[in-house]
């Protein structure tokens, strides 16, 4: 029997400022995993990650990363890595954790 | 110091200017992102976790105060107000932006500072003793040596594109305070029979996934033969070594598959065609770069300050006793900087904190700074007369930590709070390895111990050479902590053994006191070390310490 | 159509369709003189003795981050040839320098990457003899 599919979401980093972004539903890109589009299906997954790696100009390196649904209803990240990404280092309050509102990159 | 030449700042410059067209040349597509990448590594950018990271050079560890003021104000005008010096004598600039990086190393341009060769699979920024020309075990300083290097590796046509990175380190004391043995090349200035000064070659070591010492691969080489044999052994590896596995490319791998002796062979046959028409450089040009390294003019100075200080304030005396160590001139010490305070990210310091040092610097201690590859800052030429001012004016910038060789002087990578290769993170363990024995007021006691930590298998935080040595993995999803024992970074370099099984974050704290309570009680005296009591022991007694549950399942 | 990039700019490649043999083909006899192509594994050291019947060396770079053709022609003109020495393959603008310093004479590019990486950038990295350390050591030496 096929393994059930973990939810997924499309992050990078941004070619210019080099921080972690997001695909979100509506193909933009956003700076917060909550506001992320989450997938549910690997074969849809696996299309949206081909069609934005042409897209060298704007970010370097996306991949599929594990993410579940919190309480909340957004999505949130599974594994440590990329709770760290998400929010920042723990030595400093640098990084997202440090970063107010809700910036949007096009 | 080295001072640059015209050639040097037209190269460094070029280096820039070319830099920024890379960069607009990769915006506008010329240049693809694997393309991109190796240009951009050579010039020190990586891409993290959070962020882009710029690892800057400071070649064998010299700087002055003037580079070190603008390390300061690259970080405040371009970074977040700090700077992570790291273990290859490096300092790293976390949080830069692609578009800004150009006008960093313009800014480093103009203190005849570069971040060339700092990463990418070419030889890497030259590392060298932090006490050269002040130690007093010295045979010769082994800075001309490693300016000599570094001017030949630039941008060495032939070895840009290895198989994997090269890393260089030289020692000129017969106490190894470089790695030399976990180098793929280690040079040891030895003399010969003639007294007459040459090099120890030692080839192969490296720690990562692969751990090996380096061995012995030319006992005494004549210094002028030193480029055409760095030649002939970066040609053997560039046209041998495997390309097919990354964890399997550095030369430790093609020493060990090939074997020392054909290895040797191979070299010394391309060494003796290579010197034919490259005959490398002769005396005449080492006695030149001898030069620019010539030791400061030391003044007899009054040291009654000094001494009267000792007597009278224990803080003072108790930090002499750890971050001093013996001048070659009995009226001078050497001070290492710590930059381990209690609970603190090891090797990190802000703008204020460099500046501080820059001024010290200048103003009592010939104006010369060192990077150790264990993190801190060392002031190689300091009066005694100054060290009372010294130590006071570090305590107002929280640079006073008196913890120099013991439990709280951790090496630790950045790991997973800023590394992409991260597996674990290091930084939280440090800090609460050395705030939990603050707390326990067990640091002196404990004495000399080494404790190194690397957030992965790439072993950028030295764990298989520290006396406990320690691994950030990912184990199903959970960080997970093993513990390497016995390891040891020095002239008798050795491989830390793994006790057994790895710990939680919340269990790896215990089991630490477990073990270093383990040793408190067995060791034979408060002279013997952690180290020379786990040699007399073995691993027993702190696998005991450690596993008290197996252990008792056992028994 | 390939382009043969030198010091002075783009050039059509006036060997596109010379026929280049394999160091084995070679080795077998030749009775011209003959057109030599290298993969970066080989071994150069029987070369010398056939050197009067070699019209021209290419060698091959499987990919730009395998350095190793920049090592074997620098050994191929320390073992004393003087002849053409191209490098085709995948190479890039920012390495024309290197190549050029290692001994070659020439880089051949697809049109895909003259397209990419027209002359202009290729011709910012003529002034390759300018900032070479290694001869830098030697004039001090």
């Amino acid at each position: 029997m096929a393994r059930r599919f973990t939810p997924k979401i499309i992050t990078t980093n941004d070619l210019l400022e080099g921080d972690v972004i997001y695909l979100t539903a509506d193909g933009s890109w956003t700076r917060r995993f909550s506001d992320a589009k989450l997938f549910l299906e690997q074969a849809e997954a696996e299309a949206a990650l081909a069609r934005i790696e042409t897209r060298q100009d704007i970010h370097v390196g996306a991949y599929l990363a594990d993410a579940e649904t919190g309480i909340d209803g957004r999505p949130q990240p599974v594994h440590f890595r990329e709770q760290f990404r998400a929010t920042g280092p723990s030595n400093y309050f640098h990084g997202k954790q440090a970063e107010t509102g809700d910036v949007q990159v096009q | 110091m080295y001072r640059y030449s015209e050639f040097d700042d037209a190269f460094v410059r070029a280096r820039v200017a070319e830099f920024r067209d890379q960069v607009n040349r990769r915006i506008n597509g010329s240049l693809t992102e694997e393309e991109f990448k190796p240009l951009r590594l050579k010039n020190g950018l990586y891409l993290q976790l959070h962020a882009y990271m710029l690892r800057v050079a400071i070649p064998y560890g010299t700087l002055d105060s003037r580079q070190m003021h603008q390390l300061a104000h690259i970080a405040e005008v371009w970074d977040k107000g700090y700077g992570h010096f790291t273990t290859r004598q490096n300092i790293q600039f976390n949080w830069p932006k692609l578009a800004d990086v150009p006008d960093m190393l313009e800014a480093l341009a103009d203190v005849s500072m570069h971040a060339i060769q700092t990463s990418g699979n070419c030889i890497r920024n030259v590392t060298a003793d932090h006490f050269a020309g002040a130690a007093d075990d010295e045979i010769e300083d082994p800075r001309p040596t490693a300016e000599l290097l570094r001017q030949w590796s630039t941008d060495h046509p032939e070895f840009q594109y290895l198989p994997r990175k090269f890393k260089i380190a030289v020692s000129g004391s017969p106490n190894d305070r470089a790695v030399t043995r976990a180098h793929d090349i280690g040079i040891r200035a030895v003399r010969g029979k003639g007294d007459e000064t040459g090099y120890e070659i030692l080839v192969g070591g490296g720690l990562g996934r692969t751990p090996m010492i380096g061995k012995v691969i030319r006992s005494f080489l004549p210094k002028d033969d030193l480029l055409p044999y760095m030649e002939a052994i970066l040609r053997v590896y560039n046209l041998s070594g495997r390309r097919d596995n990354k964890y399997k490319a550095r030369i430790k791998i093609l020493v060990h598959e090939t074997g020392l002796d054909e290895l040797k062979d191979q070299i010394e046959t391309e060494f003796t065609a290579r010197r034919r028409v490259f005959p490398g450089v002769n005396q005449r040009l080492l006695e030149s770069l001898n030069a620019h390294f010539a030791p400061p003019e030391f003044v007899d100075a009054e040291s009654s300050e000094y001494e009267l200080r000792r007597t009278r304030d224990p803080l003072f005396r108790t930090w002499c006793d750890t971050n001093l160590n013996r001048h070659r001139d009995p009226n001078l010490a050497i001070v290492t900087i710590s930059l381990k305070p209690v609970a603190g990210t090891p090797g990190d310091a802000t703008a204020d904190q460099m500046r501080t040092i820059a001024d010290l610097a200048k103003s009592f201690a010939h104006d010369e700074i060192r990077v150790s590859h264990e993190q801190n800052i060392i002031l190689p030429h300091v009066p005694k007369a100054f060290l009372p001012r010294i130590h006071d004016r570090l305590k107002r910038s929280g640079l006073a930590t008196a913890n120099i060789g013991l439990i709280s002087d951790i090496i630790a990578c950045p790991g997973m709070d800023y590394c992409a290769l991260a597996t674990a993170r290091s930084i939280p363990i440090a800090q609460e390895i050395s705030q939990r024995f603050d707390e326990l007021r067990l640091e002196r006691k404990i004495g000399p111990l080494k404790i190194k930590i690397s957030g992965c298998i790439n072993a950028c935080g030295h764990h298989h050479v520290g006396h406990i040595g320690i691994l950030g993995l990912d184990r199903a999803g959970v960080e997970n902590y093993q513990i390497t024992l016995g390891g040891d970074a020095t002239e008798t370099a050795a491989i830390g053994k793994r006790p057994g099984p790895g710990f939680s974050a919340e269990e790896l704290i215990p089991a630490l006191e477990r073990l270093l309570d383990a040793y408190l009680t067995i060791r034979l005296s408060g002279n013997e070390t952690f180290l020379q009591c786990y040699r007399r022991l073995g691993d027993q007694p702190f696998k005991t310490a450690l596993y008290p549950d197996s252990a008792r399942k056992a028994a | 159509m390939n382009r043969i990039v030198r010091d002075d700019g783009f050039h059509p490649d006036d060997l596109e369709h010379g026929e280049f043999l394999t160091l084995e083909r070679l080795e077998a006899g030749v009775e011209a003189p003959v057109l030599l192509q290298l993969e970066p594994d080989a071994d150069p050291s029987d070369l010398p003795r056939h050197f009067a019947w070699i019209s021209g060396i290419r060698i091959h770079f499987p990919n730009f981050t395998d350095g190793r053709g920049f090592s074997l022609a620098a050994r191929l003109r320390q073992l004393g040839y003087g002849g053409r020495l191209g490098a085709f393959g995948h190479l890039i603008a920012d390495q024309y320098s290197q190549a050029r310093r290692s001994g070659f004479d020439e880089v051949v590019i697809n049109e895909l990457m003259a397209a990419r990486q027209p002359e202009s950038q290729w011709l910012a990295k003529s002034g390759w003899r300018q900032r070479s350390y290694q001869a830098h050591i030697l004039r001090s030496a």
